[in-house]
């Protein structure tokens, strides 16, 4: 299972770059195994404030729908729309090319909360 | 009982074998307490002969089955070419199921995917579903998905769509948060007029039936332009299926959602049902669409096949965030409409329409040369009109019926209490020129 | 393509009916048109016609129909060819006798709104059909309007809903609805407006009495809905008790009649509790399932719900019967006209055929031959709840995942054994769930092959895992790729499709 270092986690399987002031926010590795071939992104709209834990999209499989839940409260500020032409991108590249929303942060201490690479994987190990 | 393959004594057996000695420890996971402990107070088993016998002796007192009859208003009286009722109980069409396994469906879901497109042909829609309950539930299930669309709540239907449809379309929104408004038709004319429409931008759509509930058809282009200047999602409902083959499908008028009654192709009248509804649309609104739908796959060798597909709308999957709660097509009645359609084919279907128009069009003239009698409303019709009398029409329809044996159309006092003097005709391919010529004499002697 | 020898007939790839149109061909006739024509400018203006010459519309003879359908239909497994053992879908035989009668000409021919007293025969059958669900039932109060099971779980929801805000001047929001529910109950729900909570299942497989309990305490509840047996196929022994919490929190219980098939003749909803439920005739009553419809689901209820009912009602007045649109409080048409009456004839005639002996030895005869798959194969595959079943069994795939072979591949290598599926994968409560459920239609002799076959393909998931997974070998297409259709739906046919599919 792919767990990049330099990514925070969330326990609904989030990921979330922190890049300045931004948070890029995808699903993680374990997520688009589970679901199965992506066939669809549902994203937000650019504007759209959400806070933390809210569903802000959600993404389909054949038989299954899982929601996306932003990990940190913030604006959209862009999303990605190469997603809704190539949703198997999730599937190929869920840490780079699949990246689904870009926030903007509210709170910059929701962010300690998130688990680090080394705490997800240990949860996934427990959860599994 | 015959319907039963094991024999008494094989269950027994069988009994025997999981280690129960009598059918009732069967049950034993149901308390004492709520068994039923006596037999249902039912009839005695009739044998086959038996059955026929009594169901027969129901349907002979279905008087009116027989009758010369003009009644429309929502199920039309079509001819049904002999196929589509001979193939439709083929074994593997009418005892098969939802085609979950596609390995093993393909024959139900190709049909289905040129029933979709048939559909998409007749409205000029780009989707369509694989068929909803009928036409009534099939607008209610519109009205909820512009509403989706738009996240709006104020719903505007025209009152001359089918007062039943309206009535269903209140059922259905009953406990959401929806404000319904009718609006009135234009007393002359019979159809609405878009210059007295009060959209706003709170109007999730406008609905409006054309050929409408007195036959009239409407000024879909009008309509559409008012409608999407606030955003809101134009419905436009058939009835009478068959005037797609004569009329400008909606989709030419840029109708977001057309939805219709399906029973006029080659479906039996059956007392009111089971008919089926006819769902398209937009291919950008595909994803708010409520029912089944089957597109297009390939196996690994490149086979074509069909699978139901974007079934993540629906409820087995999103549950309470469904598109709608419906389960099942109705299969088999789409089906039947199918083979309606193809039987038909290109030139069928506009022959068959245009004798629609032609004959409606005879009666009208000469019920209108009649003294007494004349026409409701002044908009051109397909199939059906509003005759204005001078008396009571409930009244002398039932002298005919009585006496004459014909059933001469519905008054429309049933639902339109203040035009007790209006009846509405609708005259189909299958009224000979002589049954025509006969009502209309009768009405002149009345 | 090469040719075989043996087939069934000369395609095995019928075409889509677009791709085999050609020009001019008739498959109709009509009488000649016998009144004089009009310029048909003159009733209908231009602007108002189709332009368009249903361009793409197929042109094909009655010939061209009849193999075309004969043909798609040779791709279908049905009731007919064997056995369709669809956990919670009620697959039983659909006899011929009810087609015949559903045909009678005095049915077929009725027009929903001729006078009542030209319809007496119409009526009084609806009558008739009304008062046998009753008694079946144990709920007094009848409607025949809905037109599947989805439809009358709606009708349901919506006459708790009515209720409730007449009694209590006010809504209440909460439909409880247990996990292992069928997607349409909270899906209906969510349509009458109420906010659905899950009550979660226990270990058994049954309601989870505490968590009903807890719900309930957090007040606003509407009811709940309860299918009995319940999708595992258990009888939910505590019902009495499920009814008392709810109705003492000030609800009401809506019950799932989608596996009535289970109780018909030993035990009674009205007489557990039950306020109000839906039967699907096309499950225990049955109706053919036609490929996905039409259904029919009637609604029973107690006599305080009575006054909810949409109308018309169908009532008699002494030998009379007619429709009573007289119901201030009804919830209004929940269809146009009555319901699916076609149905409601083959449904009456299945009730009349069997009579109470016969019903009862159905229900009995259904849940023999579940419990007699379940006593063979329960050592075979995981049975994931050990109670008794009911009219169906509950198995998973967990033996067999092991090897890398799951649900999905069991279902696809039954095909090959000449079985239809079981439902797979639901419920959702079970990893890999399959909910087999033979109906009473099923002699010994084809349980024992089903038996057979399944512990052949727990032996093939053992030795050859790989035969199972690319199941099946034996129809004419294998399977599907789902992802990409969902991804880039292809709905309808145009003409680029034809050559693209050559191209293929």
């Amino acid at each position: 299972m792919n767990i990049p270092e330099n990514l925070r986690y969330s326990k609904d399987h989030e990921w979330v770059l922190i890049d300045g002031e931004i948070a890029i926010i995808g699903i993680t590795d374990h997520a688009q195994n589970s679901l199965g071939d992506i066939v669809y992104v549902d994203l937000p709209k650019v504007g759209d404030h959400f806070n933390a834990h809210d569903a802000c999209g959600s993404v389909e499989s054949v038989k299954a729908v899982s929601e996306v839940f932003t990990p940190v409260s913030g604006e959209v500020i862009e999303v990605n729309e190469t997603l809704n032409d190539s949703p198997e991108v999730v599937n190929k590249d869920p840490y780079g090319a699949a990246w689904m929303v870009k926030l903007k942060i509210k709170d910059a201490a929701e962010i300690n909360s998130l688990m680090t690479a080394e705490e997800y994987r240990e949860y996934l190990n427990n959860n599994t | 009982m015959r319907y039963i393959p094991n024999s008494p004594e094989e269950r027994a057996e069988m009994l025997k074998t999981i280690g129960l000695s009598s059918a009732e420890e069967l049950f034993s996971s149901i308390p004492q307490d709520i068994k039923l402990g006596r037999k249902l107070n039912i009839t005695e088993p009739l044998a086959e002969s038996e059955v026929i016998k009594l169901m027969e002796s129901l349907a002979e007192k279905n008087s009116g089955s027989k009758k010369t009859s003009f009644l429309g208003a929502g199920t039309y009286p079509h001819y049904s070419p002999t196929v589509v009722d001979y193939l439709i109980q083929r074994s593997e069409f009418f005892t098969s199921y939802t085609p979950y396994q596609p390995e093993v469906s393909q024959g139900t879901l190709q049909y289905i995917f040129e029933f979709q497109t048939l559909v998409c042909q007749l409205t000029g829609m780009e989707v369509a579903n694989a068929s909803m309950y009928d036409g009534s539930t099939a607008m209610a299930e519109a009205i909820l998905m512009a509403q989706r669309l738009t996240r709006r709540n104020k719903v505007v239907i025209a009152k001359n769509v089918h007062p039943e449809y309206i009535e269903v379309a209140r059922t259905y929104t009953k406990y959401s948060e929806t404000d319904i408004e009718t609006i009135e038709f234009d007393k002359k004319t019979g159809t609405i007029k878009p210059e007295e429409l009060k959209l706003s931008e709170n109007t999730a759509c406008l609905v409006v039936q054309s050929p409408n509930f007195f036959g009239c058809i409407e000024d879909l282009k009008k309509l559409a332009d008012i409608t999407h200047a606030v955003g809101a999602i134009f419905i436009v409902v058939v009835t009478e299926a068959i005037s797609f083959g004569l009329l400008k499908p909606p989709g030419k008028f840029d109708a977001d959602i057309v939805v219709a009654e399906g029973q006029s192709f080659g479906i039996p009248m059956s007392f009111g049902g089971p008919h089926v509804g006819l769902f398209a649309t937009k291919e950008k609104f595909v994803r708010q669409m409520p029912g089944r739908l089957a597109g297009i796959a390939y196996d690994k060798n490149g086979n074509r096949g069909f699978v139901l597909t974007l079934a993540t709308r629906e409820q087995h999957i999103r549950r309470e965030k469904a598109t709608s709660n419906i389960c099942t097509n109705q299969g088999l009645i789409a089906l039947a409409a199918t083979i309606y359609m193809e039987t038909m084919g290109r030139r069928g279907l506009q022959e068959v329409a245009l004798q629609n128009a032609q004959k409606a069009a005879y009666a009208k003239q000469r019920i209108n040369s009649l003294k007494g009698f004349s026409i409701a409303f002044s908009a051109p019709t397909f199939n059906e009109f509003v005759v204005r009398s001078e008396q009571p029409a409930s009244e002398f329809l039932d002298n005919l019926r009585k006496e004459k044996g014909i059933i001469g159309g519905l008054p429309l006092s049933r639902y339109f209490p203040e035009n007790q003097t209006d009846f509405l005709v609708c005259v189909t391919e299958i009224h000979t020129k002589q049954q025509i010529d006969e009502f209309v004499d009768c009405l002149n002697k009345l | 393509m090469s040719i075989k020898k043996v087939r069934q007939h000369p395609t095995q790839n019928e075409s889509l009916i677009f791709e085999r149109s050609q020009k001019g061909r008739i498959g109709y006739s009509l009488p000649k048109l016998d009144v004089e024509s009009k310029n048909l400018d003159e009733i209908i203006p231009v602007d108002l016609r189709r332009d368009d010459d249903l361009e793409g519309f197929p042109e094909v003879s009655e010939v061209d129909v009849v193999r075309h359908f004969t043909r798609m239909s040779t791709w279908n497994y049905s009731i007919d060819l064997g056995m369709y053992p669809l956990g919670s879908c009620t697959m039983k035989y659909n006899s011929r006798l009810n087609e015949k009668v559903a045909r009678i000409a005095g049915f077929i021919n009725l027009h929903p709104l001729v006078p009542e007293e030209e319809a007496q025969g119409a009526l009084e059958l609806m009558y008739e059909l009304q008062q046998n669900l009753a008694e079946i039932t144990g709920l007094p109060a009848v409607t025949l309007q809905p037109a599947a099971g989805a439809h009358g779980e709606l009708t349901g929801v919506l006459l708790i809903r009515a209720f409730l805000e007449k009694r209590d001047g006010k809504a209440r929001r909460t439909m409880l609805v247990p996990d292992s529910a069928h997607g349409t109950n909270p899906a209906s729900a969510q349509m009458a407006g109420f906010t659905v909570k899950t009550v979660k299942s226990t270990s058994q497989g049954l309601t989870d009495i505490e968590h009903l309990k807890a719900l309930c305490k957090e007040g606003d509840i509407a009811g709940l809905m309860l299918t009995n047996p319940n999708t595992a196929g258990i009888f939910e022994k505590n019902i009495k008790e499920i009814c008392k919490i709810v109705h003492d929190a000030g609800g009401l219980v809506y019950m799932d009649g989608a596996n009535m098939n289970a109780l018909v003749g030993v035990a009674r909803p009205g007489d557990m509790g039950v306020d109000v439920i839906h039967l699907n005739l096309h499950k225990t009553f049955s109706t053919p399932h036609g490929g996905g419809g039409p259904g029919a689901g009637p609604c029973c209820c107690s006599a305080e719900l009575e006054p909810f009912l949409p109308v018309p009602r169908i009532v008699k007045e002494v030998d009379r019967f007619k429709l009573d649109f007289n119901y201030p409080d009804s919830i209004g048409r929940i269809k146009a006209f009555y319901g699916n009456f076609g149905v409601m004839i083959r449904a009456l005639a299945y009730i009349y055929t069997h009579g109470a002996d016969g019903l009862r030895e159905a229900t009995e005869a259904a849940v023999l031959n579940a419990r007699y798959i379940s006593y063979h194969l329960e050592d075979t595959f995981e049975k994931p709840f050990k109670s008794d079943c009911m009219h169906e069994v509950l198995f998973t795939h967990k033996k067999q995942a092991r090897k890398g072979v799951h649900t999905i591949d069991i279902a696809k290598r039954l095909i090959d054994y000449g079985f239809h599926p079981m439902t797979i994968y639901f419920p959702l409560i079970v990893e890999g769930a399959m909910l087999i459920e033979p109906t009473e239609s099923v002699g010994r002799q084809d349980l024992d092959a089903f038996i057979e076959a399944m512990k052949a393909i727990a032996k093939e998931a053992e030795e050859n895992p790989q035969l199972v997974i690319d199941a099946p070998h034996s129809t004419r297409i294998g399977r599907l790729d789902e992802a990409t259709a969902a991804r880039k739906p292809i709905l309808r046919w145009k003409p680029e499709i034809e050559a693209a599919s050559k191209t293929a």
